[in-house]
């Protein structure tokens, strides 16, 4: 009897074939699309200083602490190769099951959600969002040499707050984020729910929860950030 | 009854295909769909033209043969029904028909409306059994199996295997016919000695067939004709997750 594992015992082979496997690249989206709703939701939280009348102040600062805090910079990588990840897995994918069916229908079958059916899209959507919005603030922020510097207490801050005043001040670009927030809204109605699922998670005295917490999470999130720019632009009228 | 039918028609698995019209009228309300079919095909025959294939076999809704796309929806706009057990009174009179057959990489078309469905016997024989001695029947209650354990086995094991999930998801994935032969056994004792290597063997097959992924759209469980529900989609996740994780067979 000709035992492969007696010669060697171990092999890490199985991980390339695991994370091959369709249901190995599902369980990628499902963990990264998790995480990210988690990013999102204290991105989403940590924004609402920006309602704040203080001139700009708590949001500088909280603006400094992320980009300046070593376990928050670590969180932000890991949270830039997810987004990657996600994309790139999630396009590939979407492209791969396009080829399962190389004839179409005359007539397509029905019986799912809109937004089921249009993940990529929507993702599609959400990432060209990010790269615009990533060049307009943290490119800036980071790279850039557009952003004033403001002083609190004798310390200098650059100005963030200024440049996302001065951004929302243009009605296009307010309609563009919210139309972004539309896309990522029924991108999380199906996908919070979805990632459960995903994960095996589909039960009688819980799946009741996620879904109902899965609606909040989709509709309250993107309205959050949406608050954002409508006050500022509205604040500035 | 009279109806107008767009069939789809296609010599062989190389030909392209096109969609041919008939008129067909004497068709009565009691008749099923496939009866519906077998007139149609009476006339082409009298007029000296090909029939339509499509397959079927027990027509009572059983067999999992009848496969047909009738207008964008696979076994007819009934839920819970094979293309078989559809009755023409459920169509108005007049009505246009489009019908086509299940569209999927992995189910080549043999002709017209037949679509060669092995892919699905692969993933069965990749694993979707289990292996005893044959011999004389075992005592009955030697193994206990709880009541709501067999119900639970029992609604898995109605699958049919028609495929209707894969022609009506938009990914042509084989999720839930696979989740339905998995949790079948996976939830029963008997199944248990072969239980982490049959979900690996099954989910290979599955992906090998080229089959697409699930992205839980939920389209395979509206349209199964055996009210498959997507729950044992999930069973298999865990399942295949915790055998390819916990075991040592290689993936
Ligand atoms: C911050 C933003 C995003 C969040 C919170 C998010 C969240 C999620 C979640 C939770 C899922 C469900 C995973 C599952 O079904 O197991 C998902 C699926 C998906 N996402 Fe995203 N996503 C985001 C951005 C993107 C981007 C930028 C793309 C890129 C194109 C994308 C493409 C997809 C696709 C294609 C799917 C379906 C995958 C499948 O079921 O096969 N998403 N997303
Ligand atoms: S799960 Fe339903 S639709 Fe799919 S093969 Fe089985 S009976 Fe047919
Ligand atoms: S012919 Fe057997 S199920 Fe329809």
């Amino acid at each position: 009897m000709s035992n492969p594992l007696a010669a060697n015992p171990y092999s890490l082979k199985w991980l390339g074939h695991f994370f091959s496997s369709s249901l190995g690249r599902k369980l990628i989206m499902s963990l990264t699309g998790l995480f990210l709703c988690l990013f999102l939701f204290i991105h989403m939280t940590g924004n609402l200083q920006l309602l704040k009348s203080d001139g700009g102040r708590a949001f500088n600062e909280y603006a400094y602490f992320m980009t300046h805090f070593g376990p928050i910079k670590i969180v932000s990588y890991v949270t830039y190769f997810f987004i990657l990840l996600h994309a790139i897995d999630g396009i590939g994918l979407a492209l791969k099951n396009r080829q399962a069916r190389p004839v179409k229908y005359a007539a397509n079958p029905k019986g799912s959600s809109w937004a089921s059916r249009n993940m990529a899209v929507l993702g599609t959507i959400i990432l060209v969002f990010l790269v615009i919005h990533l060049k307009q603030f943290w490119f800036e922020y980071k790279f850039g040499t557009s952003v004033p510097s403001v002083t609190y207490d004798g310390t200098e801050y650059k100005n963030l707050y200024a440049v996302v005043v001065e951004a929302f001040s243009q009605w296009w670009y307010v309609l563009l984020y919210l139309a972004s927030l539309v896309a990522l809204s029924y991108h999380l109605i199906h996908g919070f729910q979805s990632a459960f699922q995903t994960l095996g998670i589909n039960h009688k005295k819980y799946t009741p929860i996620i879904k109902a917490l899965g609606w909040i999470f989709s509709i309250g999130v993107p309205l959050g950030f949406a608050l954002q720019p409508l006050y500022l632009f509205f604040n500035a009228q | 009854m009279k109806f107008t039918l767009k069939v789809w028609r296609q010599k062989n698995a190389k030909d392209t295909g096109q969609f041919e019209t008939y008129n067909i009228s004497e068709v009565e309300n009691e008749m099923s769909f496939l009866e519906m079919m077998d007139v149609l095909n009476q006339q082409l025959i009298k007029e000296k033209k090909d029939p339509v294939a499509f397959d079927h076999d027990c027509r009572e809704g059983i067999c999992g043969m009848c496969s047909m796309v009738i207008n964008g929806h696979p076994h007819g706009h009934q839920k819970a029904t094979t293309t078989c057990q559809l009755h023409m009174r459920s169509f108005k009179d007049g009505d246009t028909i489009v019908i086509e057959p299940w569209r999927a990489k992995a189910f080549p078309i043999l002709r017209d409306l037949a679509v060669d469905r092995s892919a699905l016997d692969n993933i069965i024989q990749a694993g979707g059994y289990v292996s005893v001695n044959t011999g004389s029947a075992p005592e009955a209650n030697a193994v206990p199996v709880p009541q709501d354990m067999a119900e639970k086995a029992m609604d898995a094991a109605e699958c049919i295997g028609c495929g209707a999930c894969v022609a009506a998801c938009k990914n042509s994935s084989a999720m839930l016919f696979l989740s339905a032969k998995v949790s079948h056994l996976a939830l029963l004792p008997q199944g248990q000695p072969e239980r982490k290597k049959r979900v690996i063997s099954m989910m290979k097959a599955h992906d090998e067939a080229g089959f697409g992924s699930c992205t839980n759209t939920g389209a395979c469980e509206a349209y199964c004709p055996k009210g498959i529900s997507i729950t044992n989609i999930a069973r298999l996740n865990r399942e295949f997750l915790s055998a390819a994780l916990t075991s040592e067979y290689e993936l």
